[in-house]
């Protein structure tokens, strides 16, 4: 609050001895306008210019709803499992040193890394039914590849890195004389854990949870090959989006492109506002 | 690495009162055991299955798929985007860099938020914008169809497309590298008489090079790995607009495993340099943001 009453008193450029900030915020400003800003505009008069009963019979229809609770539920599944072995990745990385650490640690960048179609083709081969992984789960009855199980493992593997570089800093942030302390004062090893370490870890396991959420939601490359794309089951929201460009409804594409640029405003939102929670505790909390 | 024990730190806790219990070591072997488990499933089989597969009928079957004219169109065809997009990023990024972080001025949050925007935008998404700008039924699609300028299903619809997805990569690393490293070097230079280009060529540039260097290699392995965007306006004409990644989808819906899954461990290959590029710029000290 007291920064946006301040932000009011600041003159539009504070001056400085140094020179470009003409040049610099023309060609940034230009150059953002015409990549992002002038398009993501066209997407949305798009939308606004179809017929109300159109974007509601597109955005709504069974097909859609179908599409979204499978984006957003598969989403949500991957992301709570990056909560649960991305934290635990991110502790063994950080507390317990072991052979092949340092490889692993770099190996947890390869989702960043590696085209998205290529880890489709490669997490299907491995999970189809006749799969090294895909035919043990089969023996015991799961079907993975071309269900919604496949789309979750795919978005898994896509979330993962950011949880687990989210929580690792914070990680080793925890410092070391705060847990000595408490167990010096007979804090048992749960306690520590559950009143030192945790809440110094949470509220990055919450940004790390929001952004795999976020990157999952949009995901393509690497579920259409796991999913099967199958209308009504196995059919993310961006593949129903793929579909209405490919059959030249424009305004259904980009009604359904809208639905999902909401969300992901919403969920980059709620990441601005954690992080700045994170920072306020961290300051509260003193040195 | 983003926070990987320091020496320091490991012996410290490895000194504490009561760490050597069975239970604790215990634990730590669990820990550790599930963790390279879960990893094992999920990234080693399937890195391991792409070379596998591709080698599968034989290192002449392998090579025989880099003779493909179609695969070498591709591979063409994504070092060129490549060659424009990451230029065109980095330009951009420093600019913004340098804009954002050596001047104060209103609506600064607001200004980055913007440039980090692609970053929360489904790829499909991406493409599908510059359909609605360029497409036939788009804004510019009558007046471009006119004049016999084609962007959608042609390369400067999978040019744009790529920039539009890799936009923030370099500026990202750039701005807290910039803030963090703060401007009396440059102060200096410019009190002393140098220029603004000058300034930024000798004093700027080499104080954020491994900044620029980790942001430029990450873009350019986002720009050649592009799948998403680039399949919305690329229309898939094969020898033409076929990328690498999707020339992978072709070779595989084909049932072409081997021919799919050779291009394929080109890409891998692609990433894991990249990761190596990576880990040897953290090893000078630099850490990504």
């Amino acid at each position: 609050m007291a920064a946006r009453a301040a932000a009011g008193k600041v003159p539009l450029v504070e001056p400085s001895i140094l020179p470009g900030f003409g040049l610099t915020f023309g060609f940034t400003t230009f150059f953002l306008s015409a990549i992002v800003l002038i398009p993501l505009a066209a997407l949305v008069s798009m939308a606004a210019s179809s017929h109300w009963d159109d974007f509601v019979h597109t955005v709504f229809s069974e097909r859609a709803l179908a599409s979204y609770r499978l984006s957003f539920g598969a989403s949500l599944v991957a992301a709570s499992i990056n909560l649960v072995f991305g934290f635990i990745l991110a502790w063994t990385l950080v507390r317990y040193d072991f052979p092949g650490r340092k490889l692993i640690d770099a190996l947890i960048d390869l989702p960043f890394a590696l085209p998205t179609a290529v880890s489709g083709i490669a997490l299907t081969t491995v999970f189809a039914q006749n799969g090294w992984l895909g035919h043990y789960l089969a023996l015991g009855g799961i079907k993975v590849a071309y269900t919604w199980i496949g789309v979750t493992i795919a978005l898994t593997l896509i979330g993962m890195p950011f949880m687990v570089r989210t929580v690792q800093p914070a990680l080793a942030e925890v410092q070391s004389d705060l847990e000595d302390a408490a167990e010096i004062l007979g804090a048992s090893r749960f306690y520590v854990f559950r009143r030192i370490i945790l809440p110094i870890v949470v509220p990055a396991m919450l940004t790390g949870f929001a952004l795999a959420f976020a990157r999952a939601v949009g995901e393509y490359g690497s579920v259409i090959f796991i999913a099967g794309n199958l209308p009504f089951k196995t059919e993310i929201t961006p593949v129903l989006i793929v579909i209405h460009l490919e059959e030249y409804d424009y305004h259904g594409a980009a009604a359904l492109g809208c639905v999902m640029l909401s969300i992901s405003f919403l969920g980059l939102w709620a990441i601005n506002h954690l992080q700045s929670w994170r920072r306020s505790r961290f300051a509260g909390a003193g040195r | 690495m983003a926070g990987g024990p320091s020496q320091a730190m490991l012996a410290e806790l490895s000194s504490r009162p009561g760490r050597d219990t069975w239970l604790s070591s215990l634990l730590r072997w669990l820990l550790i055991g599930i963790s390279l488990l879960f990893l094992a499933a999920l990234l080693i089989a399937p890195l391991i299955t792409v070379f596998a597969t591709a080698l599968s009928k034989g290192i002449t079957a392998y090579l025989a798929a880099f003779h493909d004219p179609d695969t070498l169109s591709a591979i063409r065809l994504t070092l060129t985007t490549a060659a424009i997009v990451v230029p065109a990023n980095t330009v951009f990024g420093l600019a913004a860099a340098w804009c954002i972080a050596k001047f104060e001025f209103r609506g600064k949050a607001f200004f980055t938020t913007l440039i980090d925007l692609p970053m929360a935008v489904s790829p499909v998404i991406a493409g599908l914008i510059y359909v609605l700008v360029f497409g036939l039924q788009g804004w510019f699609g009558g007046w471009l169809q006119d004049h016999n300028i084609a962007i959608i299903f042609a390369l400067p619809g999978i040019i744009i497309a790529t920039m539009f997805v890799t936009f923030p990569y370099v500026a990202r690393e750039l701005i807290p590298l910039m803030q963090q490293l703060g401007n009396d070097e440059e102060e200096a230079a410019i009190t002393l008489g140098a220029g603004g280009w000058l300034t930024f060529f000798r004093v700027t540039l080499p104080k954020v090079r491994w900044g620029l260097i980790y942001g430029i290699i990450l873009c350019n392995a986002r720009a050649m790995g592009e799948f998403g965007a680039v399949s919305v306006v690329s229309g898939h004409i094969r020898g033409l607009t076929n990328t690498l990644p999707l020339h992978v989808e072709i070779l595989y819906r084909e049932y072409n495993t081997v021919g799919a899954f050779a291009v394929a461990s080109l890409l891998t290959l692609l990433a894991v340099i990249t990761l190596v590029i990576k880990t040897l710029v953290e090893r000078r000290g630099y850490k990504g943001h």
